[in-house]
């Protein structure tokens, strides 16, 4: 029987994508766990995340997962979902810059701030921080887990800070707010996704299906 | 482009979903499951259940509700209502809940904002804000309108300005601001659009319109004139009046981005 291993580092929501991976798992197993040697022996990794990078790169660190995820990330498929996307990135500007795991080349960055109070542009849309909501994906270039998403397919997003990957050929999917950002990256058996496939009804299950019946290959 | 949100309001009381009539004359309007399931069926963009059991003794019993709720859907679930420490933070978003809602307890102490913001991260911090007009005194009836802030389920006013305070908890941590028009909740009147567009005007984070929808265009309103991003309804869904889906569809060809 084939595991996926989903990382338990203490930050936030595991309940809910948990949840969404057992539904979609067919007979393999679903493990909750922050022990480095057993989650290294897992088939499948899922790095979730909500919250601060800080906050969530320091935990990783002292739990000693972030040498763990590395060395798993060599061979394994491995999924990175909102904050666990964009640590998958060199870096962030989040909590005045923080080093992350590196396995994509490339920065997470903040959405552009608001107009000033001083210009209130009372007729026109502001940009609100964070992007909160369903937005549409396009899918940039083919991969395993889009098998069966219609392009442009809605997801719900909640962030404030976005990554973007220094090799276009790392973007999966761009969604717009206003200008385009990297919705989903992947590189070789790594994939991330910066919208809540957990939260995305049917299209987001079926992402998470396509993942944990994905050997990795054909990226 | 990010859509509007349409999100059913539940309140829940002792595990029923019911609906008041400014905050009182509380009747059952279903099962928070079977409602909640409706609601994911026809399209509605997250839930929120608002928690109004006056016992702090049903506490396991909302939980329990969150717990059935979260497994048997996949779209966002806010959950308010008694929220005052980090470990009520921290329980509901274990049962299951991916926003918590703060109001009360903000007001009698702002940085438990600032506390749940920094542990559990902004995006899942909601603050409610129950706000009623302040009536102009006759002399200047002319004077730009005023909403004071109330707390305790809307039965105690904190004296504070809503505008004021929705920067504020925007300073703390706010990821997102529920503003209810407490003149207008239950009267099937309309939002209090002068209120939406004064406070999404003067913070970043979206906004979410609540107290008063009885039309599919009083949710247009909450959008075109209020400037929110999402809009808040419960008796039109819970009676029936509208689908959810009906009332997007309205707001699709009302010009409104929204998911379909």
């Amino acid at each position: 029987m084939e595991t996926i291993g989903v990382i338990d580092y203490g930050m936030g929501n595991l309940h809910s994508l948990a949840k969404s991976l057992e539904r979609v798992a067919g007979n393999q197993r679903i493990f909750v766990s922050y022990d480095t040697k057993a989650l290294l022996e897992c088939d499948r990794l899922v790095l979730p995340g909500v919250g601060g990078v800080r906050a969530c790169m320091d935990e990783l660190r002292r739990l000693e997962l972030d040498q763990m995820v590395l060395e798993a990330a060599r061979k394994r498929p491995l999924l990175g979902v909102c904050l666990g996307m964009q640590v998958l990135l060199e870096r962030s500007d989040e909590n005045g810059g923080v080093n992350a795991l590196g396995l994509i080349p490339g920065s997470v960055v903040r959405f552009p701030d608001p107009a000033p109070e001083t210009e209130p542009e009372l007729h026109h849309e502001r940009l609100k921080v964070p992007h909160m909501g369903w937005n549409q994906v396009r899918q940039t270039r083919p991969h395993p887990v889009w098998a069966g998403v219609p392009d442009n397919s809605w997801f719900y997003f909640v962030h404030s800070y976005h990554a973007a990957p220094q090799n276009p050929a790392h973007i999966l999917g761009t969604a717009d707010y206003p200008q385009p950002f990297a919705a989903a990256v992947a590189r070789d058996n790594i994939v991330g996704f910066q919208f809540h496939p957990e939260k995305s009804q049917d299209v987001g299950l079926k992402l998470l299906a396509n993942f944990v019946n994905w050997n990795g290959e054909g990226a | 482009m990010l859509a509007k949100r349409v999100i059913p309001c539940l309140d829940i009381d002792a595990g029923r979903v019911v609906k008041g009539v400014k905050f009182e004359q509380l009747r059952d309007a279903g099962d928070p499951v079977e409602v909640a399931r409706r609601y994911d069926l026809q399209g509605a963009d997250e839930l929120v259940f608002l928690d109004i059991t006056a016992s702090a003794d049903d506490r396991p019993t909302l939980f329990r509700t969150v717990e059935q709720v979260a497994r048997e859907i996949y779209i966002p679930l806010t959950v308010g209502g008694g929220v005052r420490t980090s470990a009520d933070v921290r329980a509901l978003l274990s049962a299951g809940a991916d926003k918590v809602s703060i109001n009360t307890a903000a007001v009698l102490n702002p940085d438990f904002v600032h506390e749940a913001a920094e542990r559990f991260g902004v995006q899942c911090i909601v603050v409610a804000i129950d706000a009623k007009r302040v009536k102009p005194r006759k002399k200047d009836a002319d004077e730009a309108p005023r909403w004071q802030v109330f707390t305790h389920g809307g039965r105690k006013s904190s004296g504070l300005d809503a505008i004021e305070w929705a920067r504020t908890m925007v300073e703390k941590g706010a990821g997102e601001l529920l503003v209810t028009s407490m003149d207008r909740d239950g009267t099937k009147a309309g939002y209090d659009v002068e209120l939406l567009r004064a406070i999404s005007d003067a913070v970043p984070v979206p906004v979410v319109a609540s107290g008063g929808v009885g039309t599919l265009e009083h949710l247009e309103q909450g959008f075109s004139e209020g400037g929110a991003d999402a809009v808040l309804a419960a008796s039109i869904f819970h009676n029936g009046t509208y689908t959810v889906g009906q009332a997007k569809q309205f707001l699709a060809e009302r010009g409104i981005r929204v998911r379909l």
